[in-house]
């Protein structure tokens, strides 16, 4: 605690020296002061932008992470869909996501839903191939014993494989909480009028930098707060598991 | 001659390389048979090639058994997450049949107390000690109650007074089934053979086993007897 109070602390300071030395404009640089200034003046617009984009975020986590597991389990009974679907999902992360906003935007309106689908964009990948790689390394020895003991591939799947790999699903889903947000915010930055990313977006094209930092700052302190919840459940969850 | 419980006859490769000449292999009904043999020669490919697992290695031949199997090797394989309990039914769960009346847990409890972990019971594999584990992966081998018993250096990783007593309480609790014990110790080979069968690069030889083995027990790991047929056993390793 005591080093995340002496970061900010350190932060402040900078930031503030480099306000002073360089003589930058407010429209350039915002004090820490004109930052907080402004989330307090618009505290009621950004809380309810926040609510949107937290909406999307919680939104597309889940059922980015669901189909994302889904897939996984899926990808795990056959190693020949594994050898196909993997350069496939490798190659759709080539495409930068930015430039799939746009055509999203144009394919499901200005709604909440291609923010969502954003969101869905992007926890999806770390999901599977994290869940994937875990059902991959059940250990041999577990392995031989369920086949020597007549088990189906369902079962080995439901008792042995997806338990044992809990820990990679978690790995992906930490990963996928601390991204997802990017998803909503990219989403929103590309159309629609609500959210934090289009309040920025409107906020720069006034020239109203301070209300964009507030809102960068708001988005920052909701995302840590977001990923943190999500590894506080899944320990959790682990715990319960002993793995 | 009874009929064969298990069958392996033929050769096999690694890549170009020969793993093992060609063998002939028959398991009789009942009793141990082991198959001692230094590292590398193919004891354990025998061994999977009876259990009908995946080997690694090319073979060419047959291998057929007409007999249930149950396995247990030197890696106890136990589910973490899964307490002893858990463990020894865990074919049960693996086929469905856990829920199916009292009779699977009746049996646990059983044979948890007869390789003397009724104390430990719901306690999860990272607080047992090696042999603690070993005994749960017996009592499990035990669950599956199958005709055939093929087990793959069971003992190997423990100190040699805990693998003392692992296989006086392995002898006892298989008497009456079919045994293949695959092992590299020519000291448990002399302690627990009815029949033995040494594999080296040349080839499978049967050796002769002078003494009968006490019903349902180990032999004793210090009689005369024992010992020098072991140092028979690694001669004919060393040769």
């Amino acid at each position: 605690m005591r080093t995340v109070i002496a970061l900010i602390v350190t932060v402040l300071v900078l930031w503030q020296g480099v306000i002073w030395l360089a003589g930058m404009p407010p429209f350039l640089l915002p004090s820490p002061r004109a930052v907080l200034e402004a989330l307090w003046l618009n505290r009621a617009e950004i809380t309810r932008h926040a609510g949107f984009t937290l909406a999307e975020v919680v939104l597309g986590f889940t059922l980015g992470s669901a189909l994302g597991a889904a897939l996984a389990v899926v990808m795990g009974f056959s190693q020949k869909l594994t050898g196909v679907l993997r350069p496939i999902l490798t190659f759709s992360q080539t495409i930068p996501v930015f430039a799939l906003a746009p055509i999203l935007t144009l394919w499901l309106g200005f709604g909440m839903s291609p923010k969502v689908a954003m969101t869905v964009l992007i926890v999806f990948f770390p999901v599977v191939s994290a869940f994937l790689d875990g059902l991959m390394r059940t250990p041999q020895a577990a392995l031989d014993l369920a086949q020597v003991m007549g088990a189906s591939p369902i079962r080995i799947m439901r008792h042995l494989r997806i338990p044992a790999a809990l820990p990679g699903l978690a790995t992906g889903l930490r990963l996928a909480a601390v991204y997802a947000p990017i998803g909503a915010v990219i989403g929103e930055w590309v159309g629609g009028a609500r959210g934090l990313g289009a309040l920025m977006i409107h906020a720069n094209g006034r020239m109203k930098t301070d209300l964009v930092f507030a809102a960068l700052l708001v988005l920052s302190v909701m995302t840590v707060v977001f990923a943190r919840l999500v590894a506080l459940a899944l320990h959790r969850l682990l715990s319960r598991y002993g793995v | 001659m009874t009929a064969a419980a298990a069958l392996v006859r033929g050769r096999a490769w690694v890549g170009e390389a020969p793993l093992f000449a060609p063998v002939d292999l028959r398991l009789e009904d009942a009793g141990w048979t082991c198959l001692l043999g230094p590292s590398g020669v193919g004891k354990s490919t025998i061994l999977r090639l009876i259990a009908g697992l995946e080997t690694g290695a090319r073979f060419e031949g047959e291998a057929t058994r007409d007999k249930p199997v149950a396995l247990m090797a030197q890696d106890p394989g136990l589910i973490p997450w899964l307490d002893v309990t858990g463990n020894v039914t865990l074919g049960a769960r693996l086929r469905g049949t856990l829920r199916q009346g009292d009779e699977p847990a009746a049996r646990a409890a059983a044979l948890i107390k007869a390789v003397g972990l009724t104390d430990r019971a719901h306690h999860l594999p990272a607080n047992l000690s090696g042999g603690q584990r070993q005994r749960v992966a017996l009592a499990r081998t035990l669950f599956e109650d199958r005709p055939l018993v093929l087990l793959d250096e069971p003992f190997s990783a423990l100190d040699a007074r805990t693998r003392a007593q692992m296989q006086d309480l392995a002898a006892r609790l298989l008497e009456g089934r079919a045994v293949l014990l695959v092992t590299h110790d020519p000291a448990e080979a002399a302690r627990l053979g009815d029949r033995i069968l040494l594999l080296r690069e040349t080839g499978l030889t049967e050796w002769p086993v002078p003494t009968l083995r006490p019903k349902g027990a180990a032999r004793p790991y210090d009689a005369p007897e024992v010992l020098q047929l072991q140092a028979r056993l690694m001669r004919g390793m060393m040769a």
